[in-house]
């Protein structure tokens, strides 16, 4: 889901670098005010976290690869504000080190992945879990939905972006001048691989993880519910 | 063992066992994942060259591309693999520190604050 240099023309890349200013901003003016000094120390692992996770490639044999990236989890661990702030770290030093995810498509790759993918599940796992006890199993299954649907939701837009470039940029003869392939190509490969594999390898990990913490310290999800 | 202390050692341990990552699509004969394809390949799979890609994908030219180490582009994977390790370590070392320094400057300050 790391859209490199090259696939998005000008203005996709432009749009989304505008979108996401006001995103930063906000968001590191809710985590100034809710970010307990304690809490610092797991959204640096949170971070760390979702870095190692997209270093995982995990095969459709033959065909291509795809990664979890852990935003869901973060979100309900950290608040959606604060896991935006920390997937943006680990996206733009994957960008500028490793190359993974392109420059000028940072602003559209950190929309998908740090804004979209930790709030839709944020809120999908608080709709979920909504009244739901501390220790009860519902948690569990809404941690597990948030990480499906939130995985999805990126990798659905992810498509939409790709899929745009031709219709938006193209020679007079027609030749795709960035990303070469159309919607009713880009967008069923991102879903389809998001819905059939890489989303419950999210779903599992994020349930897992949340399974684990609220057995062993519950207190670090509630003060992630704005305690 | 504080739940901290835990969480720091499981992320150690999923460094350790990053190289997972490159070893298992090169076993299950699965390419980059979709869209994410360099230059050459995408002239392959389409038959052309965008000329908008070819320009816009020379920007940036990362000092660890691929997470590995430049011009290690043939070496044997086992070497890949360390490559691959080796940058974890830097990408974690360095999405740490640049995390705990924003949160340091971001987080709600308290007078009665314990230290980290």
């Amino acid at each position: 889901m790391h859209i490199p240099d090259g696939y998005l023309g000008p203005a996709t890349c432009g749009f989304f670098y505008l979108v996401m200013l006001p995103i930063w901003s906000v968001a590191s003016g809710i985590v100034k005010k809710t970010l307990k000094a304690k809490q610092v120390p797991i959204l640096a692992i949170g971070a760390a976290f979702s870095f190692v996770m997209m270093m995982f490639n995990l095969p459709i044999p033959g065909g291509t690869t795809g990664h979890a990236v852990g935003g869901a989890l973060l979100a309900i661990l950290l608040g959606p504000a604060a896991a935006c702030i920390a997937l943006t770290v680990a996206l733009v030093i994957q960008a500028l080190l490793f190359g993974d995810g392109g420059i000028s498509a940072l602003g559209a790759n950190c929309f998908n992945m740090a804004f979209l993918l930790p709030f839709a599940g944020y809120y999908i796992y608080r709709l979920i879990s909504f009244n739901a006890k501390p220790g009860s199993n519902r948690r569990v299954i809404a941690a597990g939905a948030a990480g499906y649907l939130s995985i999805n939701l990126a990798a659905f837009l992810a498509g939409v972006e790709f899929g745009i470039q031709p219709l938006l940029h193209h020679t007079s003869s027609g030749q795709a001048l960035y990303c070469p392939y159309g919607l009713n190509l880009s967008v069923p490969v991102m879903v389809f691989e998001h819905l059939f594999i890489f989303g419950w390898v999210e779903a599992v990990i994020t349930a897992l993880v949340i399974k684990y913490l609220l057995k062993h310290s519950p207190e670090l999800l509630i003060d992630g519910e704005r305690s | 063992m504080k739940i901290i202390s835990k969480l720091w050692i499981f992320i150690v341990l999923l460094i350790v066992l990053s190289p997972l990552g490159l070893l298992l699509p090169d076993h299950f004969k699965a390419g980059s994942a979709w869209g994410e394809w360099g230059p050459d390949e995408i002239k392959n799979l389409v038959g052309f060259m965008p000329q908008g890609l070819e320009k816009l994908s020379h920007l940036w030219s990362a000092p660890f591309p691929d997470y590995a180490f430049k011009g290690w582009e043939d070496k044997p994977l086992l070497n890949l693999s360390f490559a691959y390790l080796v940058s974890a370590v830097i990408g974690i070392v360095l999405v740490v520190f640049v995390t705990l320094i924003l949160g340091k400057a971001l987080s709600v300050k308290d007078k009665k604050q314990e230290s980290l």
